[in-house]
């Protein structure tokens, strides 16, 4: 198994734990924590491609930098809307915020 | 001496972040979380791509995770020094587990049944800091200065979203 395989699979792996808590737990931040998980293992899939890909073309590590600025700007507002929904409703259980206005 | 240094990294960074996803104390869950952070900041050291390690340590293990911590302790319920994750049903842990494990053994029989073609030259491919910067000033300096708006958007109306609705002051009531 060729090391780029082995890069592959870490990244899926990574995506799979993001995706399962995503999808199970209740906890805005922890759903939150998962979406990072996969943002970050589509900037493995990047950085795998650049150094074993075989061409010259850097394209992927300017790419995984422009992926890294656009995800803390989407962790700082998903903070701040979890926040906003605590001060509505106490808790910050997704199950509950039903209602955009509180 | 690559592949056993990428089974470590890849260890390290898969196990923080499965036991960062069971336990049941927020708190933890993001400590373990820096720790797959920084895995991945090695991953990329191991990989050749300095500058991306680096900036994934200052964003990431920096100032993700101190964004985190405060939403943590902001939104910590008054009376229980416990935080109360309450437990999904048997029902949604069951269907988010199939979803995950479909789209896994998708991704997986992909990898491993597509001819990737590798090269046989293990060397990496130069990039240094210096092309970086020429890099992003040059064609792509566009997309760099819609990143920086596009910051100093998202920043704000962060800032407008968890600020505290003001009180009203007296001179504005009719």
């Amino acid at each position: 198994m060729s090391a780029l395989q082995l890069c592959l699979l870490l990244s899926s792996g990574l995506f799979c734990i993001g995706l399962t808590v995503a999808l199970t737990r209740s906890n805005a931040i922890l759903v939150l924590l998962g979406v990072e998980l996969m943002l970050n293992a589509a900037n493995l899939n990047f950085i795998a491609f650049w150094r074993f890909g075989g061409g010259s073309a850097s394209a992927g590590v300017v790419f995984v930098l422009f992926s890294i600025a656009v995800a803390a700007a989407e962790a700082a507002i998903g903070l701040a809307l979890v926040i906003a929904v605590y001060r509505h409703q106490r808790n910050i259980r997704l199950q509950e915020a039903t209602r955009l206005k509180g | 001496m690559m592949i056993p240094a990428l089974l470590l990294i890849a260890f390290v960074i898969l196990a923080s972040a499965g036991v960062a996803m069971v336990l049941r104390n927020l708190i933890h869950s993001a400590l373990l979380l820096v720790l797959s952070w920084t895995g991945i900041a090695a991953f990329y050291l191991w990989a050749g791509a300095e500058f991306v390690a680096f900036a994934q340590i200052l964003v990431y293990a920096g100032g993700i995770s101190m964004v985190v911590l405060f939403a943590v302790l902001l939104t910590r319920p008054a009376r229980d020094a416990e935080l109360p994750v309450t437990p999904p049903t048997v029902l949604r842990i069951a269907a988010g587990l199939m979803a995950s494990a479909m789209v896994g053994s998708i991704t997986v029989m992909a990898v491993l049944t597509s001819h990737l073609v590798a090269p046989a030259s293990a060397r990496a491919p130069g990039l240094t800091v210096k092309d970086l910067g020429a890099l992003l000033a040059g064609p792509h300096a566009a997309a760099l200065l819609l990143v920086g708006v596009i910051l100093t958007v998202a920043l704000l109306g962060a800032i407008i979203i968890a600020a505290p609705e003001p009180a009203p002051r007296p001179e504005d009531q009719p």
